[in-house]
């Protein structure tokens, strides 16, 4: 299988996650916040996992971020990113608390980051799909 | 129940690739061999502990294995913690012959990934395929960057690890890779997901091992020739993935050694020999940071220099690991553990009357730690 041929692994929004990607397209990242113990999380799930509470409600991050860690990638373990190599895949802190998966646009060489490091939030698109990337400052 | 239930035996099968055999009959040779080397007959065993095979998902596994094995098990079943399952479940054996649950008991686990399939290991992480998230190694590689990122800790102190384990495995003539591997050639080596490079990773294997498990008082009973006393174990867990995890660079490692040293009444600095879960290098350099070996953050430093390479203060995984030895998730570093405290290893660490044994599962979540003793 090639990158040509291989579907693209898009994003399967499910009753509880269909707002996040609905948001994004949007232009706006969101996380969820308990409406009992102030708890914010991501990604999406249908219970508070600080107080399991089911009263929450959906927020926009401001796009203020930090980098915790990130990878390069120089093997594809899926045939739709065999083109992309070497790519970048990184964990990112909201300001906000949540963290997420993503990835750094606007760098030359992934190598050349620093953990902690101060991001923004740079939405993208990927397959038609908005997806939540980040730039350093 | 410091000491109070032994390793009676210990068996495995070859290691490397093994086309044509299903991880059923590896795991019956690999109990063959652990029940001829406790020197007991397969009646005796009432209880069977297996950690299912990652490469074919089955209901029901351990009736399978207890079938092929022809007993009829009082207590057992099969386990999950990943990598963790094995000394998981020696643990619960301990526990099970303590209290009177079964008098004899066997831990197994085989596999046939090499030959067979690797679709588990190569499973999309959670939601975020769509970056590209994918992969074991990388999993491991996001920890080991904070790591370098936090503590200063360098792509060459990683590479010691392999260094060291590889040498071991290289002596040792069941090893599935015998090549030694220099510090250039580790540097040299293509990167998988930076910072990991080739040589970070551990071997893909098809192969079993089984221990028997048994009280002390029954195994002098029986005139089992060589037991091996447990002297301490203990669980730790995460439940975040790593993107989720607070502290991405200390791991329930802690928890699980706390475990095992506190019912074992010693110290790491007691033990002069140990066999540390390398299915990444920096997994060794963590956990031996987290085992207490040495400060969090001086990991890096700690294994430089020879420390855990045969010969030195420390070392680590005698008969090669997972790095060299088999890929294997785990079981044959009791094994090797069990052969140390024995005398009789092929790289035989001299006065070691403690061994501390780790196991560890998915990415960092789950930990278990075996301290073994001398009769
Ligand atoms: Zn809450």
């Amino acid at each position: 299988m090639n990158a040509d041929q291989a579907p693209f692994p898009l994003p399967l929004p499910d009753a509880v996650s269909a707002p996040y990607w609905q948001a994004l397209s949007q232009g706006r990242l969101t996380f969820q916040r308990c409406a009992r113990c102030g708890g914010a999380w991501l990604p999406p799930r249908p219970e508070c996992p600080h107080c399991l509470s089911a009263d929450w409600a959906w927020e926009d991050a401001g796009g203020r971020a930090k980098l915790i860690s990130w990878v390069v990638y120089h093997v594809a373990y899926h045939p739709a990113f065999a083109d992309r190599l070497p790519y970048n895949v990184a964990v990112v802190e909201l300001a906000e608390g949540p963290r997420l998966i993503s990835s750094i646009v606007g760098i030359d060489d992934a190598e050349t980051l620093r953990i902690d490091q101060a991001l923004t939030l740079a939405i993208g698109q990927e397959h038609g799909v908005a997806v939540a990337r980040f730039r350093p400052d | 129940m410091r000491g109070r239930v032994v390793i009676a035996g210990i068996g495995h099968t070859a290691f490397g690739r093994l086309p044509g055999r299903s991880p059923t009959s590896l795991n019956v040779e690999a109990v063959r061999a652990a029940l001829e080397d406790a020197g007991i007959g397969k009646d005796a065993v009432d209880g069977l502990f297996v950690k299912f095979p990652t490469s074919t998902f089955e209901f029901m596994y351990g009736q399978t294995v207890a079938e092929a094995l022809g007993i009829q098990p009082r207590i057992g079943g099969v386990w999950d913690q990943g990598g963790a399952a094995n000394i998981a479940m020696i643990g619960f054996a301990a526990m099970a012959i303590e209290h009177g649950q079964c008098e004899v008991a066997v831990v197994t686990f085989a596999d046939n990934p090499k030959s067979g399939t690797r679709q588990a290991y190569e499973k999309a992480w959670g939601h975020d395929e769509v970056y590209g998230w994918f992969g074991v190694a990388p999993g491991y590689a996001m920890i080991a960057r904070r790591h370098m990122g936090q503590y200063g800790t360098t792509s060459d102190q990683l590479g010691a690890i392999a260094v060291a384990c590889r040498g071991h495995g290289a002596a040792n003539p069941q090893a599935q890779l015998r090549q030694r591997l220099t510090l250039d050639q580790y540097r040299a080596a293509r990167m998988i997901a930076s910072p990991l490079r080739r040589d970070d990773c551990c071997l893909v294997s098809d192969g079993g091992a089984a221990v028997v498990l048994m009280s002390a008082a029954r195994a002098r009973a029986l005139g089992v020739a060589r037991p091996v006393p447990i002297l301490g174990f203990g669980q730790g867990q995460t439940s975040w993935e790593v993107a989720q995890r607070p502290d991405l660079t200390t791991t329930a490692a802690a928890i699980s050694a706390q475990t095992a040293f506190a019912m074992a009444g010693i110290a790491p600095s007691q033990v002069s020999v140990a066999q540390i879960y390398d299915c990444f290098t920096i997994t060794v350099l963590m956990t031996l940071e987290d085992y207490g070996f040495c400060r969090k953050g001086e990991g890096g430093r700690f294994v430089e220099g020879g420390r855990i390479a045969f010969g030195g203060e420390l070392p680590v995984n005698t008969s090669g690991g997972l790095l060299s030895e088999t890929g294997m998730p785990g079981l044959q570093l009791v094994v090797e553990g069990v052969r140390q405290m024995r005398g009789t290893a092929n790289l035989q660490v001299p006065n070691a009357r403690f061994c501390a044994v780790s196991n560890q599962g998915g990415v960092m979540h789950t930990h278990a730690t075996l301290i073994l003793g001398q009769e």
